[in-house]
């Protein structure tokens, strides 16, 4: 019923951009793709899409900005944008990261959404180069149904366009589409396109002018459990007796299909992969190494149902929820732990201090709507100034703990839509003076001091009227 | 232990002696105590080292969640808290039911701590409240008995009391009771008591009040303070012990008490109109009159005194009597007599299970069995009866005291097992006399055996001070009433017997005393052998003692109860069903779900999983928990009817059959039935059980296999092992295969120890039938339901 319209639909838009980008190609067309290849990986529900794009200069001008473009529904679901750029001759070879910065440009037809690549050395005129771009894509696979029973296995959709949306003539292109399982409901045929395993190919097109956008519906299974944390706070608390403890605050939701009706536990326990086969049974944590004291638990108590292994290079902390995630089913929780100081804390030569940590969210994939990083520095420290990779909303605080009096200064770091792949690593530099460490204990020293003479003098002195 | 210092203060080289002696004791006694605190405090912390740092059992849950509420809202918001989340529709008045005593006592630590910028959570707070005040109990334990029989039964008794496993049950970390606070007020209120008997100073009479109020705000067992303490003014009287400081101690207490009792609101006008206080005011009239008699003598001659006394018992007689009668006729008018259910089964044990099954059905209002006082007491069983013999060698005014609250409290614990928290200190206070007295004979007799240390100065520490407080009792008790308001209360003792050492005769007469006791004890002294062999036993004895406590604490008192554990060949394995369960309740429910289950979870599933529930712990209204009660025992239909009308959501079950968790529903079942019963009697015991049996299996009646509960906890269990064994009633259970047409199972834990059922909406009207005859489905519907309301109680 519906293929039709959607069909005529996508006919009807891709007139109209084509329409649109003739009008407004001229500014743009001494850039052109001679060769783009794109692969999107939809086996998690973190989609992954990597960009091969031969860019050609046509133009007689040099120039060192090469443009991406993106739908604006896609562009909202954008976590992060790399490119990068092979150097040297066949085994030599290593991999260039190049700026990728977003661009708003005046007259975007249909809202589209630009990232401009920064190329290290001008592309001269008739010269061509080669860009990887790997862009990740959160919350881009819609459950369909949207409400499923324990048994029935969760379908998705995606949506994106045969052909790649781009500023520039593509003189050829394909795209593969790679599904987690063999299990395909539907997807929108543009021909050439064909299935096979769990890959479908659309293409090769041939010369496809600017702004070509040819949307597709692909409508396969996906169990893989949806883990989104809504809000994540971590919240690092620097002790320089030696101690760096890191309290990580999760809400948890399985975003997939949401669960209808009843739930069972024997059919749960006797058939676990096929009723239930997309509930979320644990999450694995890679934490640093030589982490101690690792604690999880929610705000009713410890939860029981974890294991953290350790090795001199990484830890893993295995967790399960309380009660398996179903689509839709929520569940809060605390990880916490401390690591030692020296793995993290560094000096720089001109006397400052800094705290070398990953951003991200230790979960692995997991998608983050919104963290909150808080780094505490301690009482006493002074101009705190972060330098995380990308662009985060910063601000300070302050928070009073243990015995403080003038309160520790936090460094809060905001952002959205996180992947995995923002586990990067971030500097908070600060200046602290050793001898503050001595505060709390001379405080609490003097205080038993006074308190014991005030007993001594209380002991000493008659205060009755009577002799 | 400055009483030594006055009875040889004569002799100057002894006194710098004795003087290091006592400041020695002094120091030892304070660090004795230190260390008594910390073994208090760190014996009841097994459950946070084995399991976790976590509120337990049902009724800390609501204590905590009740604190959470005034850290963040304030005291008056907290005054003013109408709870809707709970007794849905009726709601709980929290500010005016609630003993506050334990959460003011709690948030104060909680705002304190904060304010110091320590940021400790609500939780940590609560979950060391109660040892940290086992702790104080211990220290007021120490005064207590040194008001009676010196500083060395003091510290013995403090001693024993720190790791008494009757009080460690109530008073594990975690375990956020009100009687984890009740016992430290119940104990200073005592020890206040006894030291403004012992002085006779309103000072210490005034604080006495103090604390009974902060017993008040604590716990319901303050009606044992209020009669408790007339019961020893009256034997006090009956026994001419009759003396101002008994005055001074009594009057104010009565007075002061009673005012700042009515200004706790879950009490209020209680204070003066229940029959637990009546005892209190007619010893407070008695009182005056003995004291108005004593009067009325000091100033007439023996001759007019005896004709005033006819005159005045004539008189006073019909007085009394005419008064007495419409008291009697009043008390016999209100239906309880005036007293409340719980008290009146403490009067008449069989009380409650006669009349109130809400009180019977609960484990802790239940008498207790012998064994039960050997795990809770201990050897300090067979101590107490010495230690009432030592209280009467000799018997003073704080000692027939301590005599007559160990007689009291052994018959308390005997109506109620909850009440053996009671006769704990009691039995402590008494062990401790007795050890102590036992300990002073046997090694004065060593000592006096032993050759070359026969000297009289040196004799020991407990003995000097046990022979002066006895010395110091009778020479207070020689002094005429007029010279005691010479002297005057003192803020501190010590000067207070400077003071009285000063005074020549009674220095005299102590002298004399000491020496004559000293004389005594070299008659009474045992042979060598036998004091060390008895030395020896008593330390086993004591040994055993502390044995059993720290078993007590660590294996039997620490479990939370919301996390069970077992041991296997394979490692511990954890339960934590409850948690799962309402963890998924609080984040996967609607917040303004209704959930219902059976009262005992009521607490916890409002404090863990923040859900409106129908009935709780606080059996404030027993129709309402008949309600429930009637629904689970009702088949499906009428059950669905019943919850429907109260709005209900969800329904919980607790079921053990699959682990073997003895205390689930099923178990508890036949309870509801009584209650349910009770006040719905259509619901009829004998209807779920065969031959007077209560069985689930092929044996058991139709009722039984179709009541709710029993199709909520089966559902669909055989299909687990295929034969449904129940591993808590050892037996196939009766009905294996069945469908709920009203319910749908949302959740189940892990180890399936919480299930949770959804009310299924109404079904949709079916279309074909509609559609043929609209009009006949429709009445024929309504007359069902008409039919089917005169069924349902709640309507």
């Amino acid at each position: 019923m519906e293929a039709p319209i959607r069909a005529r639909e996508a006919l009807g838009f891709i007139l109209f951009s084509l329409l649109f980008s003739i009008c407004r190609s001229s500014s743009l067309n001494h850039l052109l793709i001679s060769n783009a290849e794109r692969r999107i990986d939809l086996s998690s529900h973190i989609v992954k899409v990597f960009l091969t794009l031969k860019v050609e200069n046509a133009g007689s001008t040099p120039t060192s900005e090469v443009l991406l473009s993106f739908p604006p529904t896609q562009a909202d679901h954008l976590a992060t944008v790399e490119a990068l750029v092979t150097k040297g001759k066949r085994k030599k070879t290593t991999l260039v990261h190049l700026d990728v910065k977003p661009t708003e440009l005046p007259d975007a037809p249909n809202d589209a959404k630009y990232f401009t690549i920064y190329l290290a050395n001008p592309l001269k005129s008739g010269e061509s180069t080669t860009i990887e771009v790997l862009y990740l894509l959160t919350h881009s696979q819609e459950p369909f149904p949207a409400e499923i029973a324990q048994s029935e296995s969760q379908l998705v959709y995606y949506r994106d366009s045969a052909l790649i949306l781009s500023p520039y003539h593509i003189k050829q292109q394909a795209t593969f589409v790679k599904t987690p399982s063999t299990k395909v409901e539907s997807f929108t045929r543009v021909e050439p396109s064909n299935r096979a395993g769990t890959e479908i190919k659309y293409g090769p097109y041939e010369d496809h002018p600017p702004y070509s956008f040819s949307p597709i519906l692909i409508h396969f299974e996906n169990n893989s459990p949806f883990a989104v944390v809504e809000e994540l706070v971590r919240e690092v608390e620097i002790s320089h007796w030696g101690n760096l403890q890191v309290t990580e605050q999760y809400t948890l939701v399985h975003a997939g299909a949401r669960h209808k009706g009843v739930f069972s536990r024997v059919d749960y326990q006797s058939r676990p992969t096929l009723n239930g086969a997309s509930s979320l049974r644990y999450l694995l944590a890679r934490l640093p190494p030589r982490v101690h004291s690792v604690y999880y638990r929610d705000e009713i108590g410890n939860i029981s149902s974890s294991h953290l292994r350790t090795d001199s290079r990484k830890s893993e902390l295995e967790i399960e929820p309380r009660y398996p995630l179903f689509g839709g089913w929520k569940a809060t929780f605390v990880i916490g732990y401390g690591l030692p100081l020296q793995d993290f804390l560094f000096e720089t030569s001109d006397d400052r201090r800094y705290l070398n940590f990953t951003f991200g969210c230790p979960l692995l994939e997991t998608v983050v709507d919104k963290l909150t990083v808080k780094v505490v520095l301690p009482e006493g420290s002074k101009d705190p100034s972060a330098v995380v990779p990308f662009p985060v909303e910063q601000h300070l605080e302050t928070k009073y703990s243990y015995l403080d009096v003038v309160g520790r200064t936090v460094v809060v770091m905001e952002k959205k839509n996180l992947v995995p792949a923002h586990n990067s690593h971030f500097q908070v530099y600060y200046t602290f003076k050793s001898i503050f460490m001595l505060a709390e204990p001379l405080m609490l020293a003097s205080a038993f001091f006074l308190f014991f003479v005030a007993c001594v003098a209380y002991l000493h002195i008659d205060l009755s009227i009577r002799k | 232990m400055a009483a030594p210092e006055a009875s040889t203060a004569a002799v100057p080289t002894l006194y710098t002696n004795n003087t290091l002696r006592n400041a020695f004791g002094g120091v030892l006694s304070f660090f004795i105590l230190l260390l008594i605190g910390v073994l208090a405090f760190s014996i009841r912390l097994f459950s946070v080292i084995k399991y976790e740092s976590v509120i337990h059992e049902f009724d800390p849950y609501f204590n905590y969640r009740v604190t959470q509420f005034l850290t963040k809202k304030g005291i008056y918001e907290f005054w003013n808290w109408f709870d809707d989340r709970t007794w849905y529709p009726l709601g709980r008045v929290i500010g005016g039911t609630v003993y506050p005593g334990l959460t003011l006592t709690a948030g104060t630590i909680w705002w304190l701590l904060n304010s110091l910028n320590i940021p400790l959570s609500v939780e940590t707070v609560c979950v060391f409240t109660a040892p940290i005040f086992s702790a104080f109990a211990s220290w007021a334990t120490y005064l207590l008995t040194k008001e009676v029989k010196g500083a060395g039964a003091g510290l013995t008794s403090a001693v024993l009391l720190a790791m008494v496993p009757s009080y460690i049950s109530r008073s594990v970390a975690g375990s956020y009771d009100n009687e984890a606070v009740a016992i430290f007020a119940l104990i200073f209120t005592f020890y206040l008591y006894l030291k403004t008997l012992n002085t006779g100073s309103l000072f210490y009479a005034t604080l006495n009040s103090l604390a009974y109020f902060y017993m008040v705000c604590s716990w319901g067992g303050y009606t044992f303070i209020i009669n408790l303490i007339p019961m020893h003014v009256l034997l006090c009287i009956v026994t001419g012990r009759y003396s101002s400081r008994l005055y001074i101690a009594y009057a104010p207490l009565v007075v002061l008490g009673t005012l700042l009792a009515a200004l706790v609101p879950v009490v209020g006008f209680n204070a003066v109109m229940t029959s637990e206080h009546f005892a209190s005011f007619l010893v407070f009239i008695i009182i005056h009159v003995v004291a108005f008699v004593y009067y009325i003598k000091g100033i007439l001659s023996p001759k007019m005194f005896k004709v005033a006394v006819t005159l005045v018992v004539t008189v006073g007689l019909a007085v009394c009597c005419a008064v007495i009668a419409v008291l009697i006729a009043l008390v016999a008018s209100s239906p309880t007599k005036g007293w409340s259910g719980r008290s009146l089964s403490l009067l008449d044990p069989t009380y409650a299970s006669k009349y109130i099954p809400i009180i019977a059905s609960v484990s802790e209002h239940q008498p207790p069995t012998w064994p039960s006082y050997f795990m809770d007491i201990n050897v300090l069983a067979f101590l107490v009866p010495a230690g009432i013999i030592a209280c009467f060698l000799p018997l003073s005014d704080a000692s027939s005291f301590v005599v007559l609250y160990i007689a009291t409290s052994v018959y308390f614990s005997g109506v109620m097992v909850r009440l053996m928290l009671v006769l704990a200190p009691a039995a402590c206070i008494t062990s401790g006399i007795a050890l102590s007295e036992a300990f002073d004979v046997l090694t004065g007799s060593i000592k006096f055996q032993l050759p070359g240390v026969t000297s009289n100065a040196e004799v020991d520490a407990g003995e000097t001070s046990s022979d002066t407080s006895e010395a110091q009792t009778d020479e207070v008790k020689a002094e005429k009433p007029d010279d005691t308001s010479k002297n005057r209360p003192l803020k501190k003792s010590k000067k207070k017997e400077r003071e009285l050492a000063e005074n020549p005769p009674a220095k005299a007469t102590a002298k004399a005393k000491a020496k004559a006791k000293a004389e005594k004890k070299r008659l009474l002294a045992l042979p060598l052998e036998a004091s060390v062999i008895s030395l020896l036993l008593l330390v086993v004895l004591g040994a055993f003692y502390v044995v059993h406590s720290v078993w007590a604490a660590a294996e039997a008192y620490s479990a939370p109860s919301i996390v069970l554990t077992t041991r296997s060949h394979d490692g511990l394995h954890v339960f934590d069903d409850f948690r799962e369960a309402y963890a998924w309740l609080s984040h996967n429910t609607d917040v303004n779900d209704k959930v219902a289950s059976w009262w005992d979870y009521g607490y916890q599933t409002t404090a863990m999983a923040n859900r409106t529930v129908i009935v709780d712990n606080n059996t404030w209204n027993n129709t309402h928990i008949a309600t429930v009660g009637t629904a689970m025992s009702s088949p499906e239909r009428a059950a669905w009817e019943i919850f429907h009308s109260l709005d209900v959501k969800y329904v919980l079950v607790v079921f053990g059959g699959l682990i073997g968790y003895p205390s689930d529903d099923i178990n508890k079942f036949l309870w509801m039935v009584r209650i349910g019963g009770g006040v719905f009697p259509h619901i009829k015991e004998p209807d779920y059980l065969r031959d007077g049996q209560y069985r689930i299996d092929s044996q058991a009646t139709p009722t039984m296999l179709n009541c709710l509960m029993y199709k909520l906890s089966y559902y669909r269990f055989v299909e687990t092992d295929g034969k449904a064994y129940d591993r808590v009633r050892r037996t196939e259970i009766g009905k294996k295969y069945f469908k709920l047409t009203h319910f749908e199972e949302v959740f189940t834990t892990h180890h399936w120890m919480v299930r949770i059922y959804k009310l299924k909406p109404l079904k949709n009207r079916i279309r074909g039938k509609a559609k043929k005859s609209k009009l006949k489905t429709s009445s024929t519907s309504s007359s069902k339901r008409s039919g089917t309301k005169k069924k349902n109680p709640w309507q």
